[in-house]
């Protein structure tokens, strides 16, 4: 018996190890069984282990060249030969670095490093709070919370927490490990010339309002003090900028303060943008705003935060340790002043009414039919055809049922929600909820009910309704952002910095000579449109939420759960990243007294086509399209010193002039 | 059946019929146990088991360690050390000291990281990734394709065709030099405490294998930095900013202050109050003014402890021909492209560091430090310095000796014979293929040139200048159009106004900026390099035929000779004289080199190493780069930030024996 044992664990009969062997040695009739698990267990880690360590030793020693050439092998052998990275192929047309680039980065996508904190932050000094691994959103994730929240009633720091952006390409090249923002771009702009010294990310803190980038970290000063420096030390080149996203909007903002006299603005003169700036390549701007942000504010069902969602899917949706992880949500994304400024701008007449919106005619399936053959005249017709059946009524941002979004605007009978009384019968405020702030337990039943009494919200309802819901926060939005549409843009109210980051309400620089471009990914089911429903009464709780049951008619129907969809780019719909250029500031315009060129690009989506591609080169979502070949042709021709002309004026896919031509905005 | 029992466990065997699996696997056993195979495979089975043991365990304490509070480490070391020190800038802060004057680093060489922008086929993968600082994980991986892109241009001191490294920019270019090796990493921590931050903090980071103005020419590096003051001057209230160089850093400061108020297109063309405007005070930490000894014998036989850290990473590595590779001559042949390491070559001539019969610092006695680092008596320890004067006078002027005998020996004795006209010998034995493309220009010496330098027998300070350009012209050439070494005898002569000279203290006149204050801050009480024993080195197939005589070693344990080194007080690369003489008497007062009276202050840390193993690298220490961690350099620098002088500090603090040393030195000011 004793023999029969030895050879299933000792190698040697004299000389057992002394850890084997204290083990073996009480193995009389029980023991066995759990040693022997054990035994396994140790067994299989360790052969998992000793092979791993030499597949990767061997990966490692073998020749990076060859690991790559492996893996271009197995990627052309599935998918054919892989095209040149645009650098590469542009480069060997010899198109060479030529003028500065600045990127302004998005909402979110920037790294944020904890300057100074609570106890509980202890030796996360300089460490990546928001960007990176998140490692501490999951270790400690109400000390995370905290530091990451601004003050209620400043929108600046608490008090002995200072969060700061990460500044150099490093802010925002990766989002978290592997997912690219900016490094393919930078990437390739490196292969053709441009370096560090050429290239400056405009990394400012996202969470914060514009102007407040500059009150607390003087952000736009030190972006001034960069261009004009990169310009100085490229012989007077200018600069191309590429802002993205939010960062679009901040430059926006970025433009009207270099030129305004300070204090309040930069003090560059009123010649600032013609003397520096080449061109502006807008990569899927939200001009006017997105319906995401409607959805995000209201009951923090946003998908704006999607990139974070994307991450941890099931945390934000369930109550996690017994945190109401979407009440912290809101709170956090509450408290942060540049959500505001994505809220839809322009109201009625450019988001459309009760009774018709600008996209009213589009099909939400024809697309897969466009997508290859574009035979416009026929694609019309049919779209006439399935114009009855289809109709959707877009300009109802936010519907209290699906019949209510459905139906003729008659049949609506809207009680006005603006003079009732917020009831204080509230039940559900208890201490517990307290700390949560989201303003809803101050509103009570009274304001509920009068909310979804109003039945459909438009583009201008819905700022009321945020006023409504959200008084403390929208009274620090009033200070830091408008919505409106000016009526005279000479009025001397618009020199204020509330109106620098709305386009319908500023003048574009007086600067003949610079381009702006529209970048943008069309071809994706953007959400345009809600449909909401009273939550169940709970504990603590947001008492609005998406009907997610609320599904169209057919397959083709542009609702699903609860979301109206439109074309665009997955985030930002059409209408908003392309208008501006499309019509409010084509040509000379009172947006655009000095008549800057415009031209809009569109990059028509396609999925990747196998695993490898990662998330492929011909994508247009928001922020895939940062890898886009095409889009990163485009801009390096541009850097390198072509004009909207040279690469071929507009480029358009989608029906954003069709749709343009709907709104009625003086001009 | 009890054997079947005992099985069972094993192989938790399905329970529809017991014993046939049983008898199933003892026939598998039976015949297998007389095989040989099975002990092997047993071994291998129980290495897995060990291995896997140890991988759980390694998980838990992984896991364990993860899950424990931060304070836990700083908890246990409590317990063992006594609690610790508060650091200066939470103690500071408690005193109510805010953040005021905006801060600028200025890293010295080798501590800032290089990444690579553009490069060969060899280095695919590696764009924007460091060359220089972080791991270095591709040094071991891929040698000769690391050696290839971090040189430079024989010719040009810039990139090679197809090749672009270039500095990392931000906080992150120094703050740690390797993982767990901090550089700036502790003062900014200590500065954030009081309210600093990325807007109030800069790092200026430059290439530091380029020459300074060549940093300007190729990166714009320097109007990046002038712009970048004038950024933070003007976003905070105009309150001027402390400047806080390191090492070279110093001197690319001194540097950046001639071009800053130079007419373009030369300089930056800042006018020439720029510096007054914009600068508080200079703070040099462990600055080599007038240059360091190593740098000589790096350049002359690549052994260069001045690459002190690229070598503690890889003692052995350098010395030895590592995978065939000769691994000291690929290091040479990459630092002399480097234009930069000619910057630290000893400036002043045998003025300042000493002729054949003298030197500032001739009466230092090495053993006398330990004594007095406790107890500053001393009166009783100048007593004892003279008795031990004759006994233990050692000549640093010889900066390089070709024997003991010749470095002790009284100057008559020593005949030394010119080697300036001897003719290079073309008779080389070794000047074949596999050794010219190891760039060292010794294969152009020849065996006549070899021996004419060693018939010099004894060098100076400025006799090392014409060995160097002797034994490698080329490189000297590229130098001499970036860096000059003398004396100026008069500052106002015109071609004082050429770049070459504005990094060379002794050459040009300080900013017209009496408002601004100089520090020197550096350790003392180690023993630093100083001058060395040389001898012939053996014949080789490829060799660099001079190698310090490490068999040198003074008579006594108290001796200054060392390994053929000849050690001085310092912080163990910079000697004080380098570091300290300008500030203690070139710029003291008015001089023709401080026409405007700009005050200087010493502040000299001595030495202490950390008490035990978990200190680290000590709060106390006066090591060339450690001392950026030390507590006292710390609060200096921390006050004067927070609006501080010279003289709210103490004014000067000084341990070693500069301000006698100094006056030794004759030269006009």
């Amino acid at each position: 018996m004793l023999r029969r044992r030895k050879p299933e664990k000792k190698p040697e009969q004299e000389t057992p190890p002394p850890a084997l062997a204290s083990v073996s040695v009480p193995a009389s009739t029980t023991r066995p069984a759990r040693w022997s698990c054990v035994d396994t267990c140790c067994w299989l880690i360790g052969w998992i282990c000793v092979s791993w360590w030499v597949l990767l030793f061997l990966y490692h020693a073998a020749p990076a060249s060859l690991t790559q050439q492996v893996t271009e092998a197995v990627t052309e052998a599935i998918t054919g030969p892989m095209p040149d990275p645009p650098g590469s192929r542009l480069r060997k047309e010899g198109v060479t670095a030529r003028h500065p680039v600045v990127f302004v980065p998005g909402i979110v996508t920037g790294g944020l490093e904890l300057w100074e904190g609570r106890p509980c932050a202890e030796g996360l000094f300089r460490k990546r709070l928001w960007g990176g691994t998140f490692g501490e959103v999951y270790k400690r994730p109400s000390c995370w919370m905290e530091h990451m929240s601004l003050d209620n009633e400043t929108g600046l720091d608490p008090p002995g927490i200072r969060v700061r952006p990460v500044s150099g390409l490093v802010a925002a090249d990766y989002f978290a490990a592997g997912y690219f923002v900016w490094a393919v771009l930078i990437a390739n702009l490196a292969r053709i010339g441009y370096e560090e010294k050429t290239m400056y990310m405009a990394s400012y803190d996202w969470r914060i309002s514009f102007q407040n980038t500059e009150a607390r970290d003087q952000t736009l000063s030190r972006i001034k003090s960069n261009i004009e420096l990169m310009v100085a030390t490229n012989g007077g080149k200018k600069a191309v900028v590429i802002p993205h996203s939010m960062g679009v909007l901040y430059f926006l903002h970025f433009m009207k303060w270099v030129e305004a006299p300070s204090p309040m603005g930069g003090g560059g003169g009123s010649d600032w943008c013609a003397r520096h700036i080449k061109a502006v390549m807008n990569i899927g701007g939200p001009f006017l705003g997105v319906p995401k942000a409607v959805a995000g504010l209201f009951s923090a069902e946003a998908k704006d935060v999607a990139v974070a969602r994307a991450i941890a899917p099931g945390v934000l949706d369930s109550d996690l340790f017994g945190l109401q992880t979407l009440l912290h949500i809101m709170h956090l994304s509450r408290t942060w002043d540049s959500t505001m400024s994505m809220i839809p701008k322009g109201g009625d007449i450019i988001w459309g009414g009760l009774d018709w919106s600008p996209e009213e005619g589009y099909d939400c399936n024809d697309k897969s039919k466009t997508d290859n053959v574009p035979h416009a005249s026929e694609d019309f017709q049919a779209r006439v055809d399935n114009f009855h059946l289809n109709k959707v009524n877009y300009g109802r941002i936010i519907s209290f049922g699906k019949d209510i979004a459905e139906t003729a605007s008659s049949n609506i009978e809207r009680i006005d929600f603006r003079d009732a009384v917020k009831g204080n019968n509230f039940a559900h405020l208890n201490a517990s909820c307290h700390d949560i702030w989201t303003e809803y337990h101050e509103m009570g039943w009274g304001g509920i009910k009068a909310v979804a009494d109003y039945k459909s919200y438009t583009a201008s309802d819905f700022l009321d309704l945020l006023h409504f819901v959200a008084p403390k926060m929208m009274q620090r939005g009033d200070a830091q952002f408008s919505y409106g549409i000016a009526d005279d843009l000479d009025d001397p109210k618009y020199k204020h910095y509330k109106y620098w980051s709305n386009p319908l309400e500023t003048k574009l620089p007086n600067a003949p000579d610079m381009e702006i471009y529209a970048l943008y990914g069309v071809g994706i089911p953007t959400e345009r449109a809600y449909v909401y429903k009273l939550a169940q009464p709970a504990e603590c709780y947001i008492p609005f939420q998406i009907d997610t049951s609320a599904k169209g008619g057919n397959e083709n129907s542009c609702l699903k759960s609860g979301v109206y969809t439109v074309d665009g780019d997955e985030t930002v719909p059409v209408l908003s990243a392309g208008f501006m250029c499309a019509k409010g500031w084509r040509g000379k315009t009172r947006f655009n007294p000095s008549g800057i060129k415009t031209f809009i690009r569109e990059y028509d989506h396609a999925p990747p086509a196998n695993f490898l591609e990662g998330r492929g080169t011909q994508s247009g979502a928001h922020v895939d399209i940062m890898g886009n070949f095409a889009l990163i042709e485009d801009i390096l021709r541009v850097a390198a010193g072509a004009t909207g002309e040279d690469l071929g004026g507009d480029r358009v896919y989608s029906n954003i002039f069709t749709w343009s031509e709907k709104i009625n905005l003086q001009l | 059946m009890p054997l079947l029992r005992r099985r069972r466990p094993a192989h938790p065997p399905p329970q529809i019929d017991g014993p046939s699996t049983s008898a199933e696997s003892d026939e598998k056993e039976k015949p297998s146990l007389p095989m040989a195979r099975k002990p092997r495979w047993n071994c291998v089975d129980s290495c897995c088991w060990l291995i896997g043991c140890i991988c759980s365990l390694w998980w838990i304490l992984l896991f364990l360690y993860n899950a424990m509070p931060a304070s836990f480490p700083q908890y246990v070391t409590e317990a063992i050390t006594g609690p610790l020190p508060d650091p200066p800038g939470v103690k500071l802060r408690k005193e109510g000291l805010v953040a005021r004057h905006p801060v600028v680093f200025v890293p010295g060489i080798v501590t800032g990281g290089l990444e690579l922008w553009e490069g060969h086929q060899c280095a695919d993968g590696l764009f924007r990734k460091r060359l220089w600082g972080g791991t270095f994980g591709e040094v071991y991986k891929r040698p000769l394709c690391w050696v290839e892109h971090m040189s430079l241009d024989n010719e040009t001191g810039l990139d090679p065709p197809g090749i672009r490294v270039r500095p990392v920019t931000g906080l992150v270019a120094a703050d740690y030099f390797a993982p767990g090796y901090f550089v700036w990493a502790v003062l900014i921590a200590n500065l954030a405490r009081i309210g600093y931050e990325e807007k109030t903090m800069y790092m200026a980071a430059y290439d530091w294998r380029l020459s300074f103005q060549n940093t300007e020419v190729r990166d714009q590096t320097l109007s990046r930095i002038k712009s970048n003051i004038e950024l933070m001057v003007a976003t905070n209230g105009g309150k001027k900013v402390v400047v806080i160089p390191h090492s070279m850093g110093v001197l690319y400061f001194l540097h950046f202050m001639k071009w800053v108020e130079a007419p373009a297109p030369m300089g930056g063309g800042g006018g020439l109050d720029w510096c007054e405007k914009h600068i508080k005070a200079v703070m040099n930490i462990g600055g080599p003014f007038l240059g360091v000894p190593k740098a000589v014998t790096g350049l002359f036989s690549a052994e260069a402890k001045d690459v002190a850290v690229a070598r503690a990473i890889a003692p052995g590595f350098l010395d030895s021909d590592f995978l065939g590779l000769q691994t000291l001559r690929h290091v040479m042949r990459m630092t002399r492209t480097w234009d930069s390491t000619m910057s630290m070559i000893p400036k002043g001539g045998d003025t300042i560091w000493g002729g054949l019969d003298w030197s500032p610092e001739e009466n230092h006695s090495c053993n006398g430090k330990k004594k007095r680092s406790d107890d500053s008596l001393v009166s009783q320890d100048v007593k004892e310095e003279i008795m031990n004067h004759q006994a233990n006078i050692t000549n640093y002027g010889r900066i390089i000796s070709f024997g003991k005998d010749l470095a002790e020996a009284h100057s008559v004795k020593i005949e030394g014979i010119d080697f300036r006209d001897a003719v290079k010998g073309s008779n080389l034995a070794h000047s074949n293929a596999s050794c010219r493309d190891v760039w060292t220009e010794y294969h152009e010496l020849g065996w006549g040139g070899v021996k004419a330098v060693s018939d010099y027998k004894v060098f100076s300070a400025t006799s090392i200048l014409d060995l160097l350009r002797f034994v490698a012209p080329k490189m000297m050439q590229r130098g001499s159009a970036h860096f000059s070494y003398g004396i100026a005898d008069n500052l106002d002569d015109p071609k004082y106004k050429h770049y070459k000279y504005w990094s060379n203290p002794l050459e040009t006149k300080l900013p017209n900026a009496p408002g601004m204050e100089i520090y020197s801050m550096y350790g003392v009480g180690i023993p630093t390099e100083r001058a060395y024993v040389y001898k012939l080195s053996p014949s080789a197939e490829c060799y660099i035929p001079f190698q310090i005589d490490t068999s040198a070693d003074g008579g006594s344990d108290g001796s200054c000779l060392q390994g053929g080194v000849y050690l001085v007080n310092g912080d163990e690369t910079v000697p004080v004289l380098s570091a300290g003489y300008m500030c203690a008497k070139g710029w003291r007062g008015k001089t023709r080199f401080n026409p405007s009276g700009i005050k200087t202050y010493i502040r000299e840390y001595d030495h202490a190493p950390p008490a035990n193993l978990l200190e680290g690298r000590g709060t106390q220490s006066g090591a060339h780069v450690d001392i950026m961690g030390n507590f006292a350099l710390i609060e200096d620098i921390i006050r004067v930030a927070a609006g501080a002088t010279g003289e709210d500090l103490g004014g000067d603090q000084v341990h070693s024996d500069i301000f006698k040393w100094s006056e030794k030195i004759n030269l006009q000011l």
